[in-house]
């Protein structure tokens, strides 16, 4: 005999298939619909919950689409400049050596106007996770181009695609940081399917586990959509993403020690 | 008691260590004291100078225009402070490498072969102690013994073996001062 | 008895720092402020009371890691000379916006630009009027001797947690460069974890169940909640007015005429008040200590008892713009001014006071 749930029988906790982890906040994200960002925000905040180190953490929020970041992770946050983000983690952590210490920053804060600071914290080694969201393009101030914006692609600021003669070739920071000793792991993971969602997870459970160890630093490159800045529907962006993306930015490892 | 002091020479002359070490002499004997060096690109190798007061009462301008004593050890220095000195100071001065001796007839001058004397002593690191020596006997604002207490707290401790030396060179200084023009 | 060492002023600095619960330095080299950090390096706190020295990548980064320090709600500072305190612009703004309290050293050099590394007091704007974008200001310290360099660390950190605001000492060669006997005073302990959250229960010290999660921030997009976090820094510059405005009165009980100078130049300008003096003028000096808050109240006190006032700077005029303000149009102000590191001596201050009154 056929029976159906209503909506009171869905909640009930043994009929539950999936919750959402108490380290993300109620609030309601104002992320695009298929915007990388709430995934990775998703991953981090279970990462910390499964540790069990929510009292333990702090987040160092960038400037650009993820600045709100504290508005979804229920932990201490810290919002930094454009770019400053590795230097507000590199005090808290020393200040702190025994709490998790992590920035979350995308490429136009990280890749461009942050290069000094997140270079030389990854070279002093400071025991921190770097979680760099890597989407080619300026999301907040409405789609400029990035650094690490592709060869050709249409920006606000490239409107006729990127060119080599006036913007020089995309950057490709994760593999300078792979060559700097201060880092023990750097890896570039993506999000775009629920397999590339777990083994991101489980990179950023590595990371702080090598922030325990006091290892160095953790540096995890999640190539991302940006389907607003894209000027795309989600899905896509999503195949956009491996079409391009992926053979620019090519995802596995780069370093693991 | 006030006494206003310019120390100037070339940057190794230990200029800078002469005038520490008369400074922290009357800290020993509990006075006010200020140390005001040039500082900068004169610091390498060009000359250097020191403005040292020692005084009782609290000491408001360190940076003067006319001073009670003048030491002056090398040429650019005599051009510019023998002028500086007040009628009636000291200007005591090193004639080695002089072209131009001083000139002012209202102002007691001496001189102080430091270069010969420290040589003889056996270590030119002892230049600066001379020409300390030789100020020491014409202006006795600081006791020996709150010297040789500054000497202690101005230089590494590592270092303090060569006290006996630095007091010896003070007192070749003493002997050796050579009186030019007294008012 | 009281321990005394013969110190330079930027020694002093670093010194203090360490005897008076300093959690943190970050900072980058520059002339002439350097000894700072290099006494610092030689003395390793970090071995001692646990104060963490970092030479930073660059000042925008070491002012960043005061954000990042302060954030956590200890005692971290800094210092460089102008250029690196124009670099610094941004994360001052930043600081303050957060309202988080921190310490920061200007040893003044002269510019614009690379200018010189000789003393100078063109600072003054940057440092009072807000160094980096919108409405904000400093607590701003004005030593005037060694001994000032070394207190005023442990006063610039009282007033900054008091106001949850950055405090700056603003000085020049003059003070940094010269040796004077310092008076060493009582330790201080750094604060331990549990005095960090009692003293700023705001801090990101970690997030525990008893309560909310702790955000630092300058952001408010919500042009109403923007507008309080304004007015509520307007409360506090206005309490700042009130409670710590600092100053000092040299022979001014009878003066008929003012010189107004602060730092380095307050020193020089001593000597010439008493050369006035004997030559019968009855000249009086005010020295600011707290350049925000001015002493306005007190040049307004005076006012009926002078003829004429004149600021005194190491700087083309800007102080003096504050004390016009102070006088409203009441008696003329005047100014005498150095430039390029050339510091007058008090008879040249003397002469040019003499030459303003005759006209």
């Amino acid at each position: 005999m056929h029976t159906t749930m209503d909506i009171k029988d869905i909640i009930k906790p043994e009929n539950k298939v999936y919750s959402k982890t108490p380290v993300l906040l109620d609030n309601v994200m104002h992320y695009c619909p298929g915007c990388s960002h709430g995934t990775a925000h998703k991953l981090v905040a279970e990462v910390i919950e499964e540790m069990g180190i929510q009292e333990n953490t702090i987040g160092v929020s960038p400037v650009g689409c993820s600045v709100f970041a504290y508005n979804y992770v229920d932990i201490d946050w810290q919002q930094a400049a454009h770019g400053r983000a590795p230097a507000l983690a590199t005090a808290t952590k020393r200040l702190y050596p025994d709490k998790y210490v992590f920035t979350y920053q995308g490429d136009g804060d990280l890749a461009s106007i942050g290069t000094a600071e997140i270079m030389h914290a990854c070279n002093r080694g400071e025991n921190i996770v770097v979680i760099f969201i890597n989407n080619a393009i300026y999301g907040m101030t409405g789609g400029q181009m990035a650094p690490t914006t592709l060869m050709g692609m249409k920006t606000a600021t490239s409107p006729y695609g990127r060119r080599e003669d006036l913007h020089g070739k995309p950057l490709r920071i994760t593999d300078l940081i792979s060559q700097l000793e201060g880092t023990c792991y750097v890896t570039r993971q993506s999000v775009q399917n629920a397999a590339g969602a777990r083994k991101t997870k489980r990179a950023i459970r590595k990371g702080f586990e090598n922030s325990a160890k006091k290892k160095g630093t953790s540096f995890i490159e999640i190539v991302s959509s940006c389907n607003s800045g894209w000027k795309m529907s989600p899905v896509k962006a999503n195949e956009w993403m491996v079409e391009n993306m992926f053979p620019s930015y090519p995802l596995g490892d780069l370093k693991d020690i | 008691m006030k006494e206003e002091i310019i120390i100037a020479g070339f940057g190794g002359q230990g200029v800078l260590s002469m005038g520490k070490i008369l400074a922290y002499s009357g800290i020993m004997q509990g006075q006010e004291v200020t140390w005001m060096p040039s500082y900068g690109p004169e610091m390498r190798g060009g000359t250097a100078n020191v403005t040292v007061i020692l005084s009782d009462k609290k000491i408001s301008s360190p940076i003067l225009s006319n001073f009670d004593t003048a030491i002056i050890l090398n040429q650019q220095s005599m051009d510019k402070f023998e002028s500086q000195v007040k009628p009636g100071g000291l200007l005591i001065y090193d004639p080695n490498g002089i072209t131009r001796h001083p000139q002012r007839k209202d102002i007691n001058i001496y001189s102080i072969e430091a270069v010969d004397l420290s040589a003889e002593l056996g270590s030119s690191k002892t230049y600066n102690m001379v020409v300390l020596g030789a100020y020491l006997s014409k202006k006795q604002i600081v006791e020996m013994e709150s010297v040789i207490k500054g000497l202690k707290k101005s230089i590494p401790e590592r270092h303090h073996k060569l006290i006996p030396m630095n007091e010896k060179a003070i007192e070749v200084g003493k002997e050796k001062i050579i009186e030019i023009n007294k008012v | 008895m009281a321990e005394y060492i013969l110190m330079k002023g930027n020694e002093a600095i670093a010194i203090s720092a360490i005897r008076n619960g300093c959690d943190g330095y970050f900072g980058y080299p520059i002339t002439p402020q350097s000894e700072v950090m290099e006494t610092l390096m030689l003395e390793e706190p970090w071995d001692s009371t646990g104060m963490v020295v970092l030479q930073a990548e660059s000042e925008t980064s070491s002012i960043n890691m005061l954000y990042g320090g302060a954030s956590c709600g200890k005692k971290v500072m800094t210092s460089s000379s102008s250029p690196g305190i124009s670099l610094m612009a941004e994360g001052l703004s930043y600081l303050a916006g957060a309202e988080l309290p921190c310490l920061v050293v200007n040893v003044v050099r002269g510019g614009p630009g690379l200018g010189t590394i000789q003393p100078g007091q063109g600072d003054y704007f940057q440092a009072c009027k807000g160094c980096g974008h919108g409405d904000y200001k400093m607590i701003v310290l004005a030593p005037n001797s060694a001994q000032e360099m070394y207190d005023f660390v442990d006063l610039g950190f009282e007033l900054a947690f008091k106001y949850r605001n950055p405090a700056l000492i603003l000085t020049d060669g003059v003070i940094g460069q010269m040796m004077e006997k310092v008076e060493l005073r009582e330790m201080k302990p750094r604060w331990t974890d549990q005095e960090v959250i009692e003293m700023s229960p705001w801090a990101t010290t970690g997030k525990t169940p008893d309560r909310k999660q702790n955000v630092i921030t300058s952001l408010a997009l919500d042009a109403a909640v923007h507008e309080a976090l304004n007015h509520r820094l307007i409360e506090k510059y206005k309490k700042m007015e009130e409670e710590d405005v600092r100053f000092e009165n040299y022979k001014c009980e009878d003066a008929e005429h003012l010189i107004v100078a602060y730092g380095s130049m307050a020193r020089v300008c001593e000597n010439t008040i008493d050369l006035a003096r004997k030559e019968g003028i009855k000249l009086g000096l005010l020295r600011p200590i707290t350049l925000f808050p001015y002493p306005t109240k007190e040049i307004q006190r005076m006012v009926p008892q002078l003829k004429t006032i004149m600021s005194v700077e190491l700087s083309a005029g800007q102080m003096v713009e504050d004390v016009r303000l102070a006088v409203n149009g009441k008696i003329p102000v005047n100014f005498y001014g150095r430039l390029g590191g050339i510091v007058p001596s008090p008879e040249e201050v003397l002469e040019a006071f003499k030459k303003e009154i005759n006209k």
